[in-house]
């Protein structure tokens, strides 16, 4: 083999480069995710498969018809009607985003901008002023 | 017809996976492939990168793309025709980063005045080459986050950056629409521009078409279907963890589509042109510096007892002969 005092290396570095996530998560435990479900309701405000593939979509369409439209009332399959608030509706039951959203979030690398706005309880005082006249939007 | 079968190939390599997962095959596509595909990867990655070392290279053959160092006042271009290691290494890393010799492609055109060859810029190739090749990377980086716990802070950055515009939820990645872009230039560069048509193969239209078959599964799985991420972490996981399971919660077919086009890429990767990733690399016409004015190149198959012969020495064997048949010698008899 000519120029081995390159070649080696570089094959080294290349298998190197492909063993690497196998060394990371050497020794980390097994892979597991549970989000802590609520104890007190059983069913969310669509069956869990939706939920867990399209609530963010829910959740960005609710935002937008919320805020742009004044629409405050979602109605899912079954007919029921909530109030579209991810505070008041959603973490009304799901009550710590730690153990509950981040979970997943955090598992797979996904850093959702809802609370760059949104309370983390429906306790918790808002953090943008409420409008002066006119309703106060549920945050 | 190349680009119409690599196309059923491809096709094929999505239905095949899409019905299979749905008859309870997921533990083929989903855990032996994946294995199969980067053991094969590996070998076959290493065996011709090893095959390429063992070519001997008879010749100094650099591309000459600017003026070679000679006389102290004549500027000379020491990254496009090196002179040394120092040039080289220059060259390496501008080819690699930034498609240096793309950058110099031209095209011929016939002018309408007259039958007059005219050579103009064409930087489409380069620019569209290196959209596709940033892109792949970016969203290999970004797939990461599928394969190690917890996620790094580096990958963490990729995908906020990729995802700065906040366009709908889940966020759209910018690298996603351009490696679209990209690859779609380049397929119809090919099947449009006459002249690269005429030099296109199948291996040719095949991995474009893969390519794209994988960013198009990609696209529908998150953008369109939104299958369960946290599951596809669980199968990356246990294949990464070298405790491969299938997730306890079902995951959508697609899935399995766009990991047998990769575990297919993979595959396919070391016995055709894709080896450029490494063979960059090992190419006399980048990797060797110009010197062959100033330093003795040996050809490595020269038979050892076969020594140098002269001109003076072949004037003393045949000086008679020549002088008779009225060839000019420089000594005479």
């Amino acid at each position: 083999m000519y120029n081995a005092k390159y070649i080696i290396p570089g094959i080294i570095f290349f298998l190197a480069l492909i063993f690497a996530p196998v060394a990371y998560n050497m020794g980390k435990g097994a892979f597991e995710v549970k989000p802590e479900l609520p104890k007190d309701q059983k069913d969310c405000i669509e069956d869990a498969q939706t939920m867990r593939d399209k609530h963010m979509q829910i959740l960005n369409e609710w935002r937008n018809e919320a805020v742009r439209d004044g629409n405050r009332i979602y109605v899912n399959a079954k007919g029921q009607k909530f109030v579209k608030s991810l505070t008041n509706t959603c973490m009304s039951c799901h009550t710590d985003k730690a153990k509950f959203c981040d979970r997943c979030h955090e598992t797979v690398g996904v850093a959702p901008y809802c609370w760059d706005c949104h309370n983390l309880t429906p306790n918790q005082k808002s953090p943008i002023p409420l409008a002066q006249n006119g309703e106060a939007g549920g945050h | 017809m190349a680009a119409f079968y690599s196309l059923l190939a491809v096709l094929a390599l999505i239905v095949i996976p899409w019905l299979g997962a749905g008859m309870g095959m997921g533990a083929l596509f989903g855990i032996v492939l994946p294995y199969i595909a980067i053991i094969v990867f590996m070998v076959g990655f290493v065996l011709r990168i090893v095959d390429w070392a063992k070519s001997p290279v008879p010749f100094c053959i650099p591309t000459t793309g600017g003026q070679q160092k000679s006389l102290p006042w004549i500027e000379n271009s020491p990254w496009d025709n090196p002179s040394d290691k120092k040039g080289v290494f220059m060259r390496m890393v501008f080819e690699v980063l930034t498609f240096r010799s793309l950058f110099r492609n031209t095209s011929v055109k016939l002018q309408q005045e007259g039958p007059k060859v005219g050579y103009s810029s064409e930087k489409s190739l380069w620019l569209f080459a290196l959209i596709f090749h940033y892109c792949f990377l970016v969203i290999l980086i970004r797939h990461l986050r599928f394969f190690l716990a917890p996620v790094p802070w580096a990958v963490h950055v990729t995908e906020f950056f990729d995802s700065i515009l906040q366009i709908g939820l889940p966020v759209m990645y910018q690298t996603d629409a351009l490696i679209l872009l990209g690859l779609f230039f380049l397929f119809a560069r090919r099947v449009f521009d006459g002249k690269v048509r005429y030099i296109s193969l199948m291996q040719d239209y095949f991995p474009l078409l893969l390519i794209l078959g994988i960013a198009l599964t990609g696209i529908w799985m998150r953008y369109v279907v939104k299958v369960d991420v946290i599951a596809v972490k669980e199968l990356a996981m246990g294949l990464v963890t070298l405790h491969p399971h299938l997730p306890k919660e079902a995951i959508d077919p697609s899935v399995y589509a766009h990991l047998t086009l990769v575990c297919a890429l993979f595959i396919y990767f070391p016995f055709s042109k894709l080896m450029h990733m490494g063979g960059v690399f090992l190419s006399p016409t980048r990797v060797l510096p110009n010197m062959s004015r100033r330093a003795m190149w040996v050809n490595p198959w020269n038979d050892p007892s076969i020594k140098p012969h002269s001109y003076e020495a072949y004037e003393d064997d045949f000086r008679e002969k020549m002088i008779e048949a009225g060839l000019p010698v420089d000594k005479q008899a």
